[in-house]
């Protein structure tokens, strides 16, 4: 039952065209793709009381049992939030997208197909409990945002910024997948609870920070943190839905939730909590700075985006440090800050999913994307104001909404954090509450840009190319319920709390007791630090905001050549460049130079393992005696091939091989092999007659012409062949390690009825080597029949031509 | 002896390898003939030599020659023939249709 919603997505994906094709004309396919989410919700919706009861549900599902691969899910806190987050977003985000996407201009069945089956990955992420299966879904959810964000593959940067976003969570994926096999290797099971029962081991081995390393790079990648956070803003190429849903709501929390889910297992350590809350803040800040520079209100959103993501990441780092203390006191303090990032999550995906859908309302009714030609929006689009009001206004930290709740709460963990004074903390940590105060300014300031230079301020309808009128209420639905969660959430913080975020909380920190310490969200805490700090954000955005015109021109005037993007393209073509030459280098279809490779390996590799692995032995006692003969016959050979060498005359060479080739034969007949001296013989002079007959055709042998350093490595490479040959078989000679085996042979007459034993051999007891090589010889009298027959052939042509 | 044929098979390789560093085609062939004799020389070595008479049972003596050997090398001066032989019209063909024998302008050209 259970693997039926969860696989429903995907199972569903195969059935889109079917309908898009018999009903697209009468029914925008969404209808149809709707059920899909919205049966899902309903379905986890009835998760709730008992996991809010601290209940977990496994479930089994066998895949590869023998090497045990399954497909293992726990429905605990953690990952019923995002189970309900993924549905309930995307039931929303497929409603608008009905109103968004046309019936008739848009491939609707690749869209919804695309969307599914991202929507099945991302459960499968969130509900696996094993670590390959987990990678599996991980990487599918890579693979359909690639394929969403270039859904207009006819746009260059389209293609671009998919090819972007591919690589750099692909590159993630792979280090997360080596930090999982590590993760394996240590604790010997697939399954992250198993490993959270068996920490000891884990935390005391080796690999321990290589692979909290390669974990974290795939959890910085997908979760577009610093500085792996340039393909988010590429990104938005991607029709508007799918920028609200992968790229707000959902793909990049996959990140988050992976650090939420290692957190029982890495959180505790420092190099953990310095990375994770360190980068986090890095995030914050660059990405509220540079969201400030941006003119076009998406690739805003996607820097604001970034930044929000970088808060949560950094809450998710203070809050590791509850791991560290145990329960008690400052135990309780960070798990707060855990709860405030979970808290933050949830808020998140409500308002910046909202603020999407309004960029893409503005975007669908006026035709532009760009702030500067924007203005007084608020006259004849109200509903969207008042929507991208909330949203803007909650994202800034302002109550009533629920973004100044979670703020609240961040800016309490920071303040813990300067004054934890553990892991080399001290004065550094007085930079977390300060670079977060930095930010949150600049967060401020955004959001009053968004929100009033798009709709406040003089309405000028002659920069826009429509006529601009309030957007379809199909279109302004989902964003209409996504704003009053907005605010609903601020005035009951504490039911979503309860059922939802304190069984998450239970996930990622199972060693704390939260029963003595109530986790209450209350509005009103106090006239305490944390307020203070959120009069400083107002006072001083609101100043920077009056003054925008005096500064703004100088950020976006900020130097190409120092941002990331400008460092990635350069690295793309850098790397192309260097392979390209490098490959140019040796690549250089010169055969003599392929043939000093192979010689060069064959001779190092041989020499040095002889030399390493004392393998010089030599033995000349069974050595036979030599005769007078040998000598002159041994001398006359290296003359005939000396001859051959330095023939400046394609007969005498041709004439010294012929004569080469019968010295071979009388050092057979010395060594009593008579069937060898005759087919040496034999083949010996009809080899000479085919050079003879073709040389008549092959051009003459030049005088060599070549430099000297040319025949310099000749020289020294061929007299090192010959060498290494020499050794290799002298020391081969020393080595007997067995009897040879011919003494069976000798038995010919008794076995196969032969006396002549080589004969034997050939035809009888290895008679498959005969056959081949019989085939060997009628391939070859093939082919140079066909060489000499296809040239006459196309001469013909050539001449009807 | 063995020793004394192995230093003949290294100065073999070595002038057939020098032949097929060359540039003309060949050279190239004459090196690899050369190589192939090398090979064979080198193959009955390994057997031993001169231990005993030709290993044909009608004669009624101890011990033979190892036949292993001389079958191996059989079936390689065939095989060394019938590639030497392809080898051959394929430079002919070679030269036919580009009109030179020099390998370094036999190297394909940037677009293939």
């Amino acid at each position: 039952m259970f693997y039926t919603y969860i696989f429903l997505p995907l199972i569903s994906a195969i059935f889109v065209p079917f309908l898009y094709k018999h009903f697209n004309r009468v029914v925008h396919t969404g209808w149809f793709v709707l059920l899909v989410p919205t049966s899902i919700f309903i379905y986890l919706i009835q998760y709730i009381p008992g996991v809010a009861a601290g209940d977990t549900y496994k479930y089994t599902l066998s895949w590869i049992p023998s090497l045990d691969m399954n497909m293992i899910s726990y429905v605990d806190g953690l990952s019923l939030l995002f189970g309900l987050l993924i549905s309930g977003v995307g039931s929303l985000v497929i409603i608008y997208s009905i109103f968004y996407m046309s019936k008739v201009r848009e491939a609707l069945h690749n869209f919804y197909i695309y969307l599914l089956m991202f929507m099945g990955a991302m459960l499968g992420v969130v509900f696996s409990d094993h670590l390959l299966v987990l990678y599996g879904f991980w990487e599918l959810t890579s693979v359909s945002s690639f394929l969403l964000i270039s859904y207009w593959y006819e746009r260059k940067s389209s293609r671009q910024g998919a090819l972007k976003a591919l690589l750099i969570t692909v590159l993630g994926g792979f280090g997360m997948l080596a930090g999982f096999i590590m993760l394996i290797m240590m604790a010997d099971t697939y399954s992250i609870r198993e490993m959270i029962a068996n920490l000891e081991v884990i935390q005391s081995h080796v690999l321990f920070i290589p692979a909290m390393l390669c974990v974290l790079l795939g959890a910085f990648t997908k979760s577009a943190q610093f500085p792996f956070g340039i393909w988010l803003p590429d990104a938005m190429e991607a029709p508007t839905p799918v920028s609200s849903y992968l790229h707000s709501a959902t793909m990049v929390k996959a990140g988050i939730y992976l650090v939420a889910r290692m957190t029982p297992i890495f959180g505790g350590s420092s190099v953990w909590f310095w990375l994770v809350a360190g980068i986090g803040l890095i995030t914050l800040l660059y990405g509220s700075l540079t969201a400030l520079r941006q003119t076009d209100l998406k690739a805003m959103l996607a820097y604001s985006t970034i930044s929000q993501l970088g808060l949560i990441m950094c809450l998710l780092g203070v809050g590791s440090l509850a791991v560290y203390f145990g329960p008690g006191e400052s135990g309780t303090i960070f798990t707060v800050a855990t709860f405030a990032a979970l808290f933050h999550l949830f808020n998140h995906s409500t308002f910046k999913g909202s603020l999407f859908m309004v960029v893409g309302i503005i975007d669908h009714e006026t035709g532009r994307r760009d702030i500067r030609y924007f203005g007084g929006l608020m006259q004849v689009m109200p509903i969207t104001f008042t929507i991208a009001l909330i949203g803007g206004l909650s994202m800034a930290g302002l109550p009533p909404f629920n973004g100044f709740l979670s703020k609240e709460m961040f800016f309490a963990a920071v303040n813990e954090v300067s004054q934890a004074g553990i892991f080399g903390l001290g004065s550094i940590g007085l930079l977390f509450p300060i670079i977060a105060w930095v930010a949150s300014i600049f967060t401020f300031v955004y959001c009053m840009i968004f929100v009033f230079k798009t709709f406040g301020g003089q309405y000028r309808p002659e920069k826009l190319t429509r006529k601009v009128h309030e957007a379809p209420w199909g279109m302004l639905f989902s964003p209409a319920v996504l704003a009053l969660l907005v605010i609903l959430i601020f005035f009951f913080p504490n039911v979503l709390g309860k059922y939802i975020l304190t069984p998450a909380l239970t996930s990622i920190l199972p060693m704390m007791p939260l029963s003595p310490y109530d986790l209450k969200i209350s509005a009103w805490h106090g006239p305490n630090m944390e307020l203070i700090m959120t009069f400083g954000v107002i006072v001083v955005g609101l100043l920077l905001f009056k003054t925008s015109k005096q500064w703004i021109q100088v950020m976006r005037n900020y130097p190409q050549g120092l941002t990331l993007n400008h460092w990635y393209n350069k690295g793309l073509t850098g790397t192309e460049r260097l392979s390209e030459s490098l490959t140019n280098r040796y690549m250089t279809g010169s055969l003599r130079r392929y043939l000093i490779y192979i010689f060069s390996f064959f001779v190092i590799v041989l020499i040095s393992s002889l030399l390493l692995l004392h393998g010089l032995q030599f033995d000349f006692s069974n050595n036979a005696a030599i005769s007078i003969f040998d000598v002159g016959l041994v001398l006359a050979m290296v003359i005939s091939a000396c001859t051959v060498l330095f023939a400046g005359n394609r007969i005498v060479a041709i004439v010294a091989l012929g004569a080469l080739g019968y010295m071979v034969s009388m050092f057979f007949v010395i060594f009593r092999a008579p069937d060898l001296a005759l087919t040496q013989m034999v083949v010996e002079t009809v080899t000479t007659v085919l050079f003879l007959l073709c040389f008549y055709h092959l051009p003459k042998l030049k005088k060599s012409i070549e430099r000297i350093p040319f025949k310099l490595t000749n020289l020294v490479i061929s007299i090192a062949m010959g060498l290494t040959v020499t050794v290799l078989a002298l020391s081969a000679n020393g080595h007997k390690l067995f009897e040879p085996i011919t003494s069976f042979f000798e038995n010919a007459f008794e076995l196969a009825g032969a006396k002549n034993i080589v004969n034997a051999i050939l035809v009888d007891f290895r008679g498959f080597d005969t056959m081949l090589e019989i085939s060997v010889l009628s391939i070859a009298g093939l082919g140079v029949y066909i060489f000499v027959h296809q040239r006459s052939k196309r001469r013909e042509q050539n001449e009807t031509e | 002896m063995e020793t004394l044929m192995v230093i003949l098979v290294g100065i073999l390789i070595s002038i057939g390898t020098y032949l097929i560093l060359s540039k003309q085609l060949l050279r190239i062939v004459l090196g690899a003939s050369i190589v192939g004799h090398a090979v064979n020389l080198l193959l009955i070595t390994s057997g031993g030599l001169k231990t005993g008479s030709a290993p044909l049972l009608g004669e009624k003596v101890a011990n033979f020659t190892d036949a292993i050997p001389q079958a191996l090398i059989l079936t390689a001066i065939v095989i060394n023939f019938a590639v030497t032989a392809l080898v051959l019209v394929l430079c002919y063909r070679a030269y036919q249709s580009f009109g030179t024998d020099d390998m370094e302008q036999l190297r394909g050209n940037e677009l293939e």
